[in-house]
């Protein structure tokens, strides 16, 4: 199944012209006039929805496919989330129009920061960051002023565990500061002996994302934090894996001092193809100063923004307005749904369903990364040993799973682990679902011995086969050219 | 349970595989010490009639008021069919398209979107899309350092007709990595920028100069002698484009004698809500000489194992999950749904139907301006062009005459009176085609009595 571009199906002097108003005469001078049109397609309605309809349908999403893709937390969008975020009122509001005409939203807002700060023990939340990434910008940035306002300049070097996302490292030097990292050891805990020699007098913190991106939960967390704050660094919790540890354990009880959460994860506003995201920010009471901007206030009844005025130590504005506000909409409708109790019974049937997997598929005679190790919500196999034998990939079983209608695993990530899946099914798969991703394994697996060439060129069933990434970085070819249909 | 699908016997037949008494035992790594029991401060859950009744309440008091506010998020008709089809599960609920097999779809649509910016700018090539127009200027400026090795010193100029929370987000974006942003003056007589004000930097080593094509004040800034002042000086060009605008002025790949070098804006007008400022999207687009330092997501064409079009991510070596520490960008997303509704938006419209659009927002600021030119105390800032916002001056202080105009559900307007001290009561005021002649005409009234009002209470 392929469909031609929609450029292709562009003829001069078609238009949708219920859709937008008749071009009107204006007053504009000549030097500022554009010449030639820009290349926009001419298309009717109907070939625009069929078009993008038909795109759709060759995408795997968590609506169509089971999507067990590791560190991502692919769980259920619901759709009231998105009905209800989309309402009218919401959708008309400007964000910089007068206060008392966002009463509604901005009271969201307010008790969105509170359920957030109760979830994580904080004692400060602000809704702004656009992504997980501009979470953990906000973060460490606030960590860099809280320690520039004690005229601890010096302290530049963020320590990142050497299993962490690219993000982690990518965000330190973003804010001006080295990257120091630190090993994990065989356990998947980080290593002490290394933290310990790590620190010093230039530590500005750590980013430690627990449960870790091995799909563990760091046992030392104590002695971390002790090493780490006794430096005079400060602690950054990456909540990636908060869909792990909700309403079991809180990131403020555990002494860290700035968290950001993945809310498009742990909170299931949706992936959307890769973005929008939200990355709220909670805090301690040392970097409660420094927060981003807009954060909402409340006096007496009414709710207002909190700007420069009322934080002045603050990091700034990370976006124009106040963030990916119709996302948090989708949040705290989701939060209202799950209620406390909800929150708890997250982490327990996503551990649950994550568990159950790592161990019919140990039984299945896959290989753990760390058989001695809970799963949290998630865990990896690697096919290190099939791979040696079998002259079968990771690659090989992610490609070969899209056949059997299952979106593959997290592949090469974390990189630790020779070719490892990272699978995470989320509490909202059930029972059949994840035994019929176990049988598709164990198929791969089977046919892996069998007839490996078949396996390595999976998959067949998609809408093109395995493509070449080769060319398409040595041979740019970014936007259409009109002449290349022409000639 | 909401959104788990476990019966009793399927947790009674997981536990027994995993070979554990209880749920609970499977959090035994974590010290008991640092367990908590519950979230006590949530509230109890409410079911979907509940909830929908809450946010029917809430949507509903705050209303669909007839707003006359732009600066930098604008009201403009979106087609039905934009979010019908963006929200279908296929496109709503998928991820980043890592397995480009299984995403092909989105792939197709990236490229799309990425060839529909390149072409509405000017430029040569699109990423497909950063967090917002704001954050994504401060990227810009980050990667002209990036691009521009002529350049050491990190100096950007930012001219002060730049939206003044574009300024404030690039120094929180940008200002960690040493660079230093430079506001420059305008002419307060016109409102743009001008070119006497730059000279006093015409001996400095500049990275870049950003140009704003609208500017905050909806005058048109002189891009061309901007851009060849710049580039005489080996300063790169950073412009900050409004995208409706596009359908009708020069794009910035024209602006001067060789173009500008790199462009970026937001992309809410295409298509997407004010929604209470997000979510929205950044562009950015570039010559093709600076592909390798554009941060975000790129989007490729290639040929599968059987030879048949495909499309998937490219240039990956930029990004932070290969690259790390030495990644153009923390960025790992983009704003991919908002991108997948702009798509839809811009396919809908064609080139006719945004210029459509862009006329209309001109000939109804330019009645706005008319009408008000009439209101008693009311006069306008500058004389001459604008594309949809105009710059009001008040003979009263603002904030009193936006809250009466709030109280008759209306946006009046953006208070411009602290960030440009030296226009006095300065009102920012903004028409899209979604304002009838009657919405213009209420407004004016409305704004009469206000000013009126205030104007009395003082005296």
């Amino acid at each position: 199944m392929t469909e031609k571009l929609i450029f292709e199906s562009s003829r001069e002097g078609r238009r949708a012209t219920a859709q937008a108003p008749l071009r009107q005469t204006v007053d504009l001078p000549d030097h500022l006039r554009r010449n030639t049109p820009p290349l926009l397609p001419q298309v009717s309605e109907l070939q625009t929805v069929r078009h993008f309809t038909r795109l759709s349908q060759m995408n795997f999403s968590i609506d169509t496919q089971v999507y067990p893709l590791g560190s991502c937390t692919m769980k259920y969008n619901p759709r009231a989330c998105n009905t209800l975020a989309m309402l009218p009122g919401f959708l008309a509001r400007h964000p910089l129009s007068h206060v008392s005409m966002g009463q509604g939203f901005l009271q969201t807002m307010h008790e969105l920061q509170d359920m957030l700060k109760e979830v994580t023990g904080m004692k400060g939340v602000s809704l702004t960051p656009m992504a997980g990434a501009q979470g953990e910008f906000a973060g460490v940035a606030m960590i860099k002023a809280y320690h520039d306002a004690r005229g601890d300049s010096h302290r530049n070097e963020i320590l990142v565990p050497d299993a962490a996302h690219g993000t982690n490292p990518a965000t330190a030097v973003m804010c001006g500061c080295k990257v120091v990292e630190i090993p994990t050891d065989d356990q998947g805990d980080v290593d002490l002996d290394e933290l310990r020699k790590a620190v010093g007098p230039n530590t500005a913190g750590i980013m430690l994302t627990n449960p870790s991106t091995l799909g563990v939960f760091e046992r030392h967390i104590e002695e971390v934090r002790g090493i780490v704050h006794d430096a005079g660094g400060l602690l950054y919790y990456d909540g990636a894996n908060l869909n792990a540890i909700l309403g079991k354990v809180r990131p403020g009880d555990m002494g860290f001092d700035v968290i950001h959460m993945n809310l498009h994860k742990t909170f299931s506003t949706p992936h959307g193809g890769g973005g929008p995201g939200s990355g709220a920010v909670g805090v301690g009471e040392r970097l409660l100063p420094y927060m981003p901007i807009p954060v909402v206030g409340k006096d007496g009844d009414t709710y207002r923004w909190l700007d420069e005025k009322d934080i002045p130590g603050t990091i700034g504005r990370l976006s124009a307005f106040m963030g990916n506000a119709g996302v948090l909409l989708r949040a705290y409708i989701y939060m209202r749904m799950l209620g406390r109790d909800g929150m708890s019974r997250v982490s327990e049937y996503a551990t649950l369903n994550a568990n159950y997997v790592m161990v019919r598929l140990r039984d299945a005679g896959f290989d753990l990364a760390f058989p001695r190790r809970r799963a949290s919500h998630e865990f990896i196999v690697s096919l290190k040993r099939q791979s040696r034998d079998l002259g079968v990939s990771a690659m090989d079983f992610a490609k070969s799973l899209l056949d059997y209608g299952f979106h593959a695993p997290t592949t090469y990530f974390p990189l630790l682990v020779p070719e490892c899946l990272l699978i995470e099914p989320t509490e909202t798969e059930a029972k059949e679902d994840l035994d019929g991703f176990v049988e598709a394994m164990i198929a791969i697996l089977d046919e892996s011995a069998r007839d490996p060439e078949k396996v390595k060129g999976a998959p067949y069933t998609t809408p093109v086969r395995r493509l070449d990434d080769v060319k398409a970085a040595r041979q740019l070819d970014l936007v259409f050219n009109p002449a290349s249909v022409d000639a | 349970m909401a959104f788990i699908p476990h019966t009793d016997a399927d947790v009674r037949d997981m536990l027994q595989a995993i070979g554990v008494d209880s749920i609970d035992q499977l959090f035994d790594e974590i010290p008991q010490a640092l367990r908590v029991d519950g979230l006590k401060g949530v509230p109890e859950a409410v079911g979907e009639m509940e909830i929908t009744r809450i946010m029917h309440k809430r949507a509903a008091r705050d209303g669909e008021p007839l707003t006359f506010i732009g600066a930098g998020a604008y009201e403009h008709h979106i087609p039905a069919a934009v979010w019908e089809i963006a929200t279908r599960g296929e496109f709503y609920s998928a991820y980043t398209p890592y397995q480009a097999e299984a995403s092909q779809g989105t792939l197709q649509l990236i490229y799309e979107f990425q060839t529909m910016m390149a072409s509405l700018t000017g430029l040569d090539v699109s990423n497909a899309s950063m967090y917002d127009g704001a954050s994504a200027l401060g990227e810009a400026a980050l990667m002209a350092v990036r691009a521009n090795r002529k350049s050491r010193s990190g100096k950007i100029l930012m001219p002060r007709t730049l939206h003044p929370l574009y300024r404030k987000v690039a120094k929180a974006v940008a200002g960690n990595q040493g660079l230093e942003f430079i506001e420059v003056d305008y002419d307060h007589a016109n409102g743009t920028l001008d070119l006497k004000a730059l000279e006093a930097y015409a001996d400095e080593d500049l990275t870049a100069l950003v140009i704003p094509q609208p500017n905050f004040l909806g005058r048109f800034e002189d891009v061309d002698a901007l851009t060849d002042w710049a580039h005489a000086r080996d300063a790169q060009v950073i412009a900050v484009v409004n995208p409706t605008s596009l359908a009708l002025i020069k794009p910035p790949g024209e602006w001067g004698e060789k173009g500008a070098d790199i462009a970026c804006g937001e992309g809410q007008p295409l298509g997407v809500p004010m929604s209470s400022g997000g979510p929205f999207f950044g562009f950015m687009t570039c010559r093709q000489s600076w592909v390798r330092q554009m941060p975000g997501r790129i989007v490729g064409r290639t040929t599968d194992l059987d030879g048949r079009t495909g499309y998937t991510l490219t240039l990956q070596a930029r990004e932070q999950h290969i690259r790390r520490s030495k990644a153009t960008s923390n960025i790992c997303t983009n704003q991919g749904l908002m991108v997948t509704g702009a798509t839809i938006y811009m396919s809908l419209l064609g080139a006719e139907g945004l210029a459509g659009v862009a006329t209309a927002c001109m000939n109804n600021t330019a009645r706005v301006v008319e009408v008000m030119s009439s209101v008693d105390g009311v006069e306008v800032a500058f004389a001459g062009g604008q594309f949809h916002e105009a710059v009001l001056k008040l003979d009263c202080p603002v904030a009193p005459v936006l809250e009466r105009l709030a109280a008759e559900d209306i946006a009046g307007g953006l208070d411009l009176s602290a960030e440009y001290p030296e226009l006095g009561n300065a009102l920012l005021v903004c028409a899209t085609e979604t304002k009838s002649e009657d919405d213009i005409v209420r407004f004016g009234k409305a704004m009469a009595d206000a000013v009126a009002a205030v104007a009395g209470e003082k005296r």
